[in-house]
């Protein structure tokens, strides 16, 4: 009886071993993979779908839900000149902002990547701005943009230039919000390329020089299409930061609802408006959820873009090996 | 059982990550306050300056041992209006004691159900008698205990006006204001005349003391909206605006640059409810011409005025309302009075010798007291706010600084987006 039992016991336990280890081979993957999903379904599927609820609804802030309206609010925040406006803005921010930003943080990327002494030093200098909170950034820069007693008008009267109306008109003020967001993230930007830069095999400069190429026409012809995959990188990372911009326009002037001709009123902050402001969170979330199939409009682009340069790179990859000149520069390099 | 072991460490690896979120949202939450002894933290929140110092609170914390206090400034209150609202809708985060301004105060006024009724025989008859009714419900429910108003004199740069060959002493400056609007441009034409400097600060500013004496100016009692309609508003906005061009000194109201402007003596004269008092010598401490005449254009008028809430979401109502009793106390009034020129709302204090002998060292000892006890009793009109006027009375003021400040629109255009600005609040 009871070695009956006893072997009856030790089948089971085998059999549930076998099971667990089943299970481990079965189920522990998606054990190790789930935080990320965990947590993304928590931060960013549920408020996705829920934003997507409440953009269908009557809903106000402290009111809370209301009738079903289907498309209603869309439909309204699409007929709103405010809305073109701030996707105006938005976008002549963006280009303000990034344009100059990656050239001037190529240049910085550059220079940096030179035989530089102390260059630790330059580097985490470049990076100051960064650790800057964008707040500060803003409330001294906005202080500087003064339409009449600014520091910037006061030194551009020294020169005898007439001030300009950084607040109330249109493109000074998109200007001075994109010098922000150029203080603060150039050096963060610099640091990435200069990362790129310096994956780039030294031989390319090596046999550039040999054949006698200038620094200029090195950076030019090998540096930039080198440069490629990082550049592409930072322009997208930089696009969907850059149609969310929120902190400076918001705290540009007193009231923080982006002028009162809404010169400088980005989507994010059209988006606030609503929601707080009016306490209309049916409508904030439709202009939410606009915005969200705007970045991913720009990143579908930026895809195609990319695919389409990461495919011509490859060419040119292809014809440098191809290239009769290859061995005999190994051979001097060596 | 190796493999066991690891499927369990996976488990839990993966239940504490979900723990971990779940906990990040928890609130930590205290049951509630039986025992009168408890030490309990009672949060305060105000914004501007309410004049509530800290060693005004320590007098509460003095004879309340077991009660700690956090005192929350914002800066403007639009924050805090945000602020509010955002919490009351949450339902969690608001402070034990809220201050609102009565210009939102409709608004909430829809959701005085989330707020704690404070009415109690103690306090009846503490405030004067719009201050309370606006406050209460339908239900006679009172939900805010007032703090201060805003009776309205003119605040002007003595020197300035000598320059000018005007009038400078404040007897002599308040019988020359002394009339209607028409009047304070026309002294400020000559001001302009003379010097070629501003007159007063903004048309938004200017525009606030104008409206704040017309009883129904964006909605009717029934809450109607007529704001683009009214012909009294339009008036307004025109007159102001037509003034504007040649008496302005064009500075959006708190504005970097109208803070600079406040030192500076880009412009004369300015509306001055008691708490813009602390505005002007906190932004130009060093000039010592700032001076207040017992005058305003038109009558009286009240800009502004807060009152204390106690949310109902709060873990310690009772306590809250013992607190906020205390500081609406006319005592505890005056002494915000003096700090921050906020003019009591308690009828008490109107007798006060405390107050009615009260000057201001920075405005050359003016007798603050008096002049608005008599600014506060030249009140006439109670403008109706209902709950569209914070956002109506806020678009207007950008189509004003369009025009003013920005000058990037005429008159007839800027009022145009107004209308269509209040069509799109709908």
């Amino acid at each position: 009886m009871t070695t009956a039992l006893d072997d009856e016991r030790r089948i089971r336990r085998i059999a549930f071993s076998q099971k667990l280890s089943h299970w481990d081979v079965k189920i522990s993957p998606y054990l190790y993979v789930s935080p990320f999903f965990i947590l993304f379904a928590i931060t960013g599927l549920f408020p996705l779908l829920y934003t997507a609820f409440v953009s269908v609804h009557e809903w106000h802030l402290i009111g809370g839900q209301g009738d079903f309206v289907g498309l209603d609010n869309f439909a309204f925040v699409l007929q709103q000149p405010q809305f073109w406006i701030a996707l105006r803005n938005t976008f002549s921010i963006f280009l303000f902002s990034m344009v100059p930003q990656v050239a001037f943080a190529l240049l910085i990327a550059a220079v940096l990547n030179e035989n530089l002494r102390a260059k630790t030093f330059w580097r985490m200098g470049v990076l100051l701005p960064y650790i800057v909170a964008p707040v500060a950034v803003t409330l001294i820069f906005s202080n500087m943009f003064g339409d009449q007693y600014g520091l910037v008008n006061n030194m551009l009267g020294q020169l005898g230039i007439p001030p300009v109306q950084w607040h109330s008109q249109e493109l000074p003020s998109h200007l001075a919000i994109a010098t922000m967001v150029n203080f603060r993230w150039t050096g963060y930007t610099a640091l990435i390329l200069l990362a790129g830069m310096q994956a780039i095999p030294r031989d390319l400069y090596e046999a550039a020089s040999i054949d006698g190429a200038s620094k200029p026409r090195q950076f030019f012809s090998i540096t930039i299409p080198q440069l490629r995959p990082t550049l592409i990188f930072v322009i997208v990372t930089s696009t969907i930061g850059g149609l969310q911009i929120f902190d400076e326009p918001r705290l540009y002037d007193q009231y923080g609802q982006g002028g009162a001709n809404s010169q400088w009123m980005t989507i994010t902050i059209y988006l606030y408006n609503l929601g707080w402001g009016q306490l209309n969170f049916g409508r904030a979330s439709a202009v939410a959820w606009l915005l969200f199939l705007i970045i991913v409009l720009i990143g579908l682009l930026n895809l195609a873009i990319t695919r389409r340069i990461a495919a011509s790179s490859d060419i040119t990859a292809a014809a440098r090996t191809t290239k009769p000149a290859q061995p005999r520069r190994q051979k001097v390099t060596v | 059982m190796r493999t066991s072991r690891r499927t369990i460490a996976a488990v839990v690896a993966g239940a504490a990550a979900i723990t971990l979120v779940a906990t990040g949202c928890a609130s930590s939450g205290d049951g509630a306050a039986a025992d009168p002894n408890e030490k309990i933290t009672l949060t305060l929140a105000t914004f501007n300056d309410f004049g509530y110092s800290d060693e005004m609170l320590a007098q509460y914390t003095e004879t309340h041992p077991n009660i700690t206090i956090v005192h929350n400034k914002a800066a403007t209150s639009n924050d805090a209006r945000d602020n509010f609202f955002t919490k009351l809708g949450a339902g969690s985060g608001l402070a034990d004691v809220e201050a609102i301004e009565v210009d939102w105060l409709a608004e909430i006024m829809q959701y005085s159900d989330k707020l704690t009724d404070l009415s109690s025989p103690e306090v009846d008859g503490r405030w004067v008698e719009w201050k309370t009714a606006s406050a209460t419900d339908p239900d006679g429910r009172l939900v805010g205990y007032g703090t201060d108003i805003g009776p309205e004199a003119v605040c002007y740069r003595a020197d300035l006006l000598k320059a000018a060959g005007l009038p400078s002493e404040p007897a002599e400056v308040a019988a020359l204001l002394d009339g209607d609007w028409d009047n304070y441009y026309s002294v400020g034409q000559q001001y302009v005349d003379a010097t070629g400097n501003p007159w007063f600060d903004s048309a938004g500013a200017t525009y606030q003391g104008v409206i704040n004496q017309v009883e129904n100016a964006y909605e009717e009692n029934d809450g109607t909206v007529i704001a683009t309609e009214n012909p009294e508003v339009e008036e307004a906005f025109t007159s102001v605006l037509e003034a504007s061009s040649t008496l302005s000194a064009h500075l959006g109201q708190w504005s970097d640059d109208w803070s600079a402007g406040l030192a500076n003596g880009s412009f004369a004269t300015m509306l001055c409810p008691g708490w813009m008092l602390g505005v002007i010598s906190g932004n130009a401490p060093e000039i010592a011409d700032w001076n207040i005449a017992n005058v305003f254009p038109g009558g009286g008028g009240n800009w502004g005025g807060s009152y204390l809430t106690v949310p109902a979401q709060g873990k310690h109502p009772k306590e809250a309302q013992e607190f906020a009793a205390w500081l609406t106390a006319p005592e505890q009034q005056l002494q915000a009075f003096t700090a921050a020129g906020t003019f009591p709302s308690q009828v008490a204090t109107y007798s006060d010798p405390a107050l009615l002998e009260s000057t201001d060292e920075f405005f050359n000892n003016a007798p603050v007291g008096q002049i608005f006890s008599d600014r506060s009793e030249a009140i006439t009109v109670t403008p109706f706010k209902s709950v569209k006027y914070f956002p109506i009375n806020d678009a207007l003021q950008k189509s004003l600084t369009r025009v003013d400040v920005d000058k990037s629109q005429s008159i007839s255009d800027s009022w145009a987006q107004f209308v269509a600005d209040v069509k799109a609040l709908g």
